[in-house]
Order: C-alpha cells, then structure tokens, then sequence
C-alpha cells in the first residue's frame, strides 16, 4: 500500500533542513488561510442545520421560533420541546461529528494511511460486540451498562489491535490489516450471536449497532460534552508532535520529538474521541474515515489537518442528523449511522472514480 | 548423460516439482478426509466403517438417511463453494498484486447480501433457490462495480484503490441492507444468517444450479494461468512476452465474477478462505500460478469442510454457521502475514 503523504512534505523533508522548515512556514501560513475560511465556514454550516433540525419532529417549528424557544421567549412547551428534548441531540450531532472528525484525523495521521479511521481498524467493531453480549448474554438494556460496555470493548479492541500491530514499531499499513483481520472476527462473532438471540433483542441491538442519536438526552449528552472538551484541549495539545511524525520518525526524532510517547498520546486521544461517540450513540460509520479526506480535498491541504477534519464531521453529522429527521417525517425514522455509512461510502466512490479517471490510476 | 553445469538445474527443477507433487498429493488425502469427516460428524455421530457401508449400499435405515440427504449435500456445497472462493482469491491476488485480495474484502459479500435483501423485502420469504439468484446477480454487480471504481483510470488499479473501493463499497451495501431489515422485522428474521456463510441451508438442486457457472469459472482461471505468470513480471515484460494484458484482466474479473458470485450464492459469505488458502498453497508450491491456482482449487475445500465439521462440534445440539469459523481462523493469518515483513512492502 502507498503512503498518502508522499507528496510535497516527503519531497521537502529530503532536502536540507533549514531550507524545509522555512519553506513549510511558508507553505503553512498560506494554507492556513485557506484552513481557517474552510474551517469556520463548515462550522458555521454546522450550526446552522443543527438550529434547523431543531424545527424539525412531530412538533414541527419554524427557525424563528426555534431561536425565540432558544433565546427564553415562546410558551413553555415550545421551550421544552426544543431545549429539553431536541437542542441535546443536535449538540450532540454537531460535538459527535466533530469528535468523529478528529479521531479519524489522528488515526489517518498516525498510520499515514486514508483507510486507517478508528471504524475500519475494528474499535467500532469491539464496542458493538461488548454492547451484544451485555444485552444478549448479561440481559442488561440500561444506558450506563451499555456505554461502559461500548468504551471497555472499544479500548480492548484497540489495545489488542495497538499488541498485534506492534512489531519494532508501528507501521501504519500493519496497524490498518490487523485492525480490518481484529474487525472481522468480531463481526462474526456479533452475527453469530445476533442469530441466537431472540428477534426482539436482536433488532435491538441492531438499532444501537446501527448508530442512532434519538435516544440523547441531557443526562448523557452532557459528560460526553465535558469529556469530549478534554479531548479537543488534549489533541490540540499534540498537533505539533503530530506534525513531526508526519515527517518520519528519523525527522521527528532529529526535531526532538519522543516518538513512542507522542505516538501513544495521540492513540489514547484517537480512541477516547471514537469510544466517546460510540458509548452514546452506537458506532456511526464512515464520519472518522471520510471527515479528514473530504477536509484535505476542501482545504487543498497535502496532510490531514484536526481543525478542519473537526469542522467536516460536525457538518456532516449535522446534516445526516437533519436527513434522518426529514425521513422520519415522510417515511419511518432511519438511524443516523445508516445515513453517514451511505453518504459517506458515496461520496469516497465518487471520489475514487474521479481521482482513478483524472490521475490513470495512482491515487495516493 | 550431461555435465556437471546441466545437471544442477535440472536436479533443482526436480526437486521443486516433487515437492510440488508431494504436495497435490497431500491436498488430496486431506480432501478425502475432510469429505469423510463432513460425512461422519454431527448431531449424529457415525463411525467412518458405518458411513462407508451407507455411501457404498445406500438402505434404509436412519444412518443413510442423514448421510444421504443432509449431509453429503452440505459436503458437497461446502467442496464447491471452497474451491470458488479459494481459486477466486487466487486469481484477485494475483490480477491486483495485492497480497491481501479476498472477495469478502473487496465488497462482493456485501453486495450479495443486500441483493437477497432487497429479495426478500420484495418477494416475501422467498426459498432458498430464490435467493441464489438474487445472492449471484447482487455479487456479480459488486464485482463488475469494485472492478470498475479501482481500474477506472487507464492505469492499473493500484492495492490501496481497489481495497478502497471495496470497503467503501461494502459499507454502503452493508448499511443499505442493514436499514431494509430494520425497517421490517420480517425481513431482518429472514436474512439475519445469511450474511453469515452457511452450508447449511443450500441444496442440491440449488448445487446444480450454480455449478455450470463454477465450472466455467474454474476453467477460465485454469486457463489464464500462464498469461497471470507473466503478468507477474510486470505490464511491460508480459506485453512483450506476446501475453495479452488488456485482455486477461477482463477475463480475469470474469472468472472471479463467476466464482465469487456462484460460490456466494451457495453459502452467503465466506471471507478469508480467498486470502488464506493461496497464501498457504503458495508457501509449497512457490509463485508459478498454474500451482497456485489448481493447488487451492483443492485445499480451499479443505479448509472449508474442516470450518464446517469444527462449527457442528462445538456448539453442540446446536452448530457454529462455517462462515463465522472460517473468519476467525482466517483473521490471524491475515494478522500474521501483515507481522512478517516483507508483506508490507507489497
């Protein structure tokens, strides 16, 4: 497999130290600028849907009285309808989605591989699989129960995943086939079990697997808020080191990086960001693998940068949130997961097709 | 009577081809066993002694019953549906140069899933040959789809493309499938172990029903294998080696469609068996495609009717469906070949 970051960093990472540095500032600054317009831009598109699903249910509302429910006027169930019930699941649809965003960006960067996102390296896979048994074998239905059971699967799944992969060192391509072998397995698994079960459990689980929103509340979406600030702040925190892996490790080390602490820091950061979203809300598809690559291409950007994976997956999240809340109204309610997996794999076929035609072939 | 300088070659060809047959050899007595294994264990278990006597002089007690009519069909399905997905991930590892091909990879289960999916959705509980139909055109599509995503360029299409393509792909059937069972429990109660690969549920009319497109499919790759030889060396050097290259990739994705689809159609899916199964073969026979192809024809069955007896066994009164086995013994041996180090430079 071919690495994504081959292009202008690799090339300028060759020549003489000084020059890359000075050519990177300047490189960086005026992408920055891009960056940052892209970025605010998709945020702001975020915001703005999820201010319109707001409107949106069996209590329909115009945007002008979803901001005076919002702003404290309105009557008091239009309040309660809004703030209560629907303002936790589009925070959470646009956090989530930022989440997701991020922890594909990390993981992309770590194993410097497009497909290296935290749903197709198996942790989605784990935390379903923890979900099925506690509902299918332990019979416990309950949220906590099920959100422990999601963050213990998903972290011992990439604790799994991070031992096997780990071989003096840890290369990306290793990292992405031990997780698509782990993630197999565990889809199995899930399916054998699934058959077992009785059907009702088993669509239950099959709602949850499929990654659905609607069942937020304030009770669950607010820890996932505080926990997901600490996330960000910690990311935020590790882009310089991150930077600097991208270049190789023999530059990172040389620009004074500790390699394995960084690598393990910004692992810790990649799966606590997926295993936050996947404990509330089921595994959602395709946002941690698509954010980052549809960011680099809006940016024109050669690497995948958090700021704007973040923003991308908040609009996307945003607007697959409002999808499903459309569908609701005209047909039956889809879970939200479902719409990201078909927008999302679209889209990247979309993009294969472009790219393969345009370039004959060679994509990354 | 030759020199010393033309007979160490030959004596090293010998070797290699004695190997080579030592190994056909050995596929085929564990062929035999597997087939013998399938036949004698169950819910019922049977001495080989008894199941030879009710396979020579079939009667009409209790014992021929169960080998003739539940068990030498699965057997059966199990043998061909192996022998398609083994020699279709020989063939995809081969066209792509990309050690980690496997139809269940690329998307193709997928497609056939939400293929007898939609089958159901829109014929009600349809029979089980009704949804070979369905299962063969859904991975056909998948194939032809895939194929088209990854090579669309005039390039080749490179590992990374093609795999992206396929998980891409995959995710997208997977999720329309997955909303068509949510949406109608019915649907979901129906086809809830198909994805799963089972040789359970296929007969033997469903059997003949597909195997012309298996045979077909066997026979191509069987006679793509010298033009995958010097694919082997590269686009160039097969150009002028006089092999067709254009052309033997279109045959190629044929014959895969062929397989994959047919033995898809039989079992649902079974992954892994197309990635390990001509990695295995390889590690004897060495990279000459003709061994590599006919050498999983015969021990992908073997693997798969191993899968099967194991999964009876283990989860007695009940059974372990073939494709959840064949998943997790076939997922180490991915692990394990992206650990030895040369497999990521490929």
């Amino acid at each position: 497999m071919s690495l994504r970051h081959r292009g202008h960093r690799a090339a300028g990472a060759s020549g003489g130290r000084a020059s890359v540095v000075v050519r990177t500032r300047w490189a960086s600054g005026r992408i920055d600028v891009r960056l940052g317009a892209v970025s605010g831009a998709l945020g702001v598109l975020a915001v703005v849907v999820a201010v319109l699903a707001l409107g949106v249910g069996d209590y329909p509302l115009a945007p002008a009285r979803v901001l005076g429910a919002l702003a404290g006027s309105g009557t008091g169930f239009e309040r309660t309808v809004v703030v209560e019930w629907r303002l936790p699941v589009a925070l959470a649809a646009v956090a989530f989605g930022a989440l997701l965003g991020l922890g594909g960006a990390v993981f992309q960067s770590l194993t410097r591989n497009p497909l290296g996102s935290p749903d197709v390296i198996g942790f989605d896979a784990g935390a379903y699989t923890a979900v099925v048994v506690t509902v299918l074998v332990v019979g416990s239905t309950g949220y906590w129960a099920t959100a422990a059971a999601a963050l213990a699967g998903g972290l011992a799944t990439a604790g799994v995943v991070y031992l096997l992969a780990h071989r003096g060192g840890l290369a990306g391509f290793r990292l992405v086939v031990v997780g698509i072998g782990v993630s197999a397995v565990l889809g199995s698994v899930n399916g054998y079990l699934v058959t077992r079960a009785d059907v009702e459990d088993a669509l239950t689980v099959g709602f949850w697997g499929a990654g659905s929103l609607s069942r937020l509340t304030w009770a669950s979406v607010l820890p996932a808020l505080a926990l997901a600030a600490c996330v960000a702040l910690a990311c935020a925190a590790l882009v310089p080191a991150m930077r600097r892996l991208e270049l190789g490790d023999d530059v990172a080390v040389a620009l004074g990086t500790r390699v394995g602490r960084a690598r393990l820091g910004l692992l810790v950061v990649g799966v606590a960001s997926t295993a936050l979203v996947t404990a509330a809300a089921g595994p959602i598809g395709f946002v941690a693998l698509a954010a980052p690559q549809v960011a680099r291409r809006l940016t024109r950007s050669p690497g995948v940068s958090p700021l704007s994976a973040a923003a991308t997956g908040a609009a996307l999240l945003s607007c697959a949130h409002l999808a499903s809340l459309g569908t609701a109204q005209v047909f039956r309610p889809v879970p939200v997961g479902l719409i990201t997996v078909c927008l999302g794999g679209t889209y990247m076929i979309a993009l294969l097709v472009r790219e393969t035609h345009r370039r004959g072939g060679a994509l990354w | 009577m030759g020199g010393g300088r033309a007979r160490r070659p030959r004596e090293r060809g010998g070797h290699v081809l004695r190997r080579r047959r030592a190994g056909v050899a050995v596929a085929l007595a564990a062929l035999a066993l597997a087939v013998l294994l399938s036949l004698a264990v169950g819910a019922n278990p049977l001495p080989l002694g008894r199941v030879w006597e009710v396979l020579t002089h079939p009667d009409g007690s209790e014992a021929s019953a169960v080998v003739w009519t539940e068990r030498w069909p699965r057997t059966l399905v199990g043998v061909a549906a192996g022998a398609a997905f083994g020699v279709a991930g020989a063939l995809v590892q081969a066209l792509t140069r990309n050690p980690l091909a496997d139809p269940g990879i690329l998307g193709v289960n997928a497609g056939a899933g939400l293929a007898v999916t939609v089958g159901v959705a829109l014929l009600g509980s349809a029979t089980t040959g009704q949804y070979v139909w369905f299962a063969f055109a859904g991975a056909a599509a998948a194939t032809v789809l895939v194929h088209l995503v990854g090579a669309g360029g005039r390039a080749a299409a490179s590992p990374v493309t093609l795999v992206l393509a396929g998980v891409a792909l995959g995710a997208v059937l997977g999720g329309v499938a997955t909303f068509l069972t949510l949406i109608d429990p019915e649907v979901f109660r129906a086809v809830r172990s198909w994805g799963l690969g089972s040789v359970a549920r296929t007969g033997v009319t469903d059997l003949v029903a597909v195997a012309p497109f298996l045979l077909a499919g066997l026979l191509v790759a069987l006679a793509l294998t010298g033009s995958l030889n010097a694919l082997a060396l590269g686009e160039e050097s097969a150009t002028s080696l006089g092999a067709r290259v254009g052309l033997t990739r279109v045959l190629v994705v044929v014959a895969v469609t062929l397989l994959a689809g047919g033995g898809t159609a039989l079992t649902g899916g079974l992954s892994f068996v197309g990635l390990m199964v001509p990695h295995v073969v390889r590690w004897s026979t060495g990279p000459d495609q003709r061994w590599v192809v006919a050498g999983s024809a015969l021990a992908a069955p073997v693997l798969v009717l191993l899968a099967d007896v194991l999964g009876r066994v283990v989860a007695r009164p009940g059974e372990v469906q073939v494709g959840v086995l064949t998943a997790v013994v076939g997922a180490p041996v991915l692990i394990a070949l992206a650990r030895r180090r040369t497999a990521s430079a490929l």
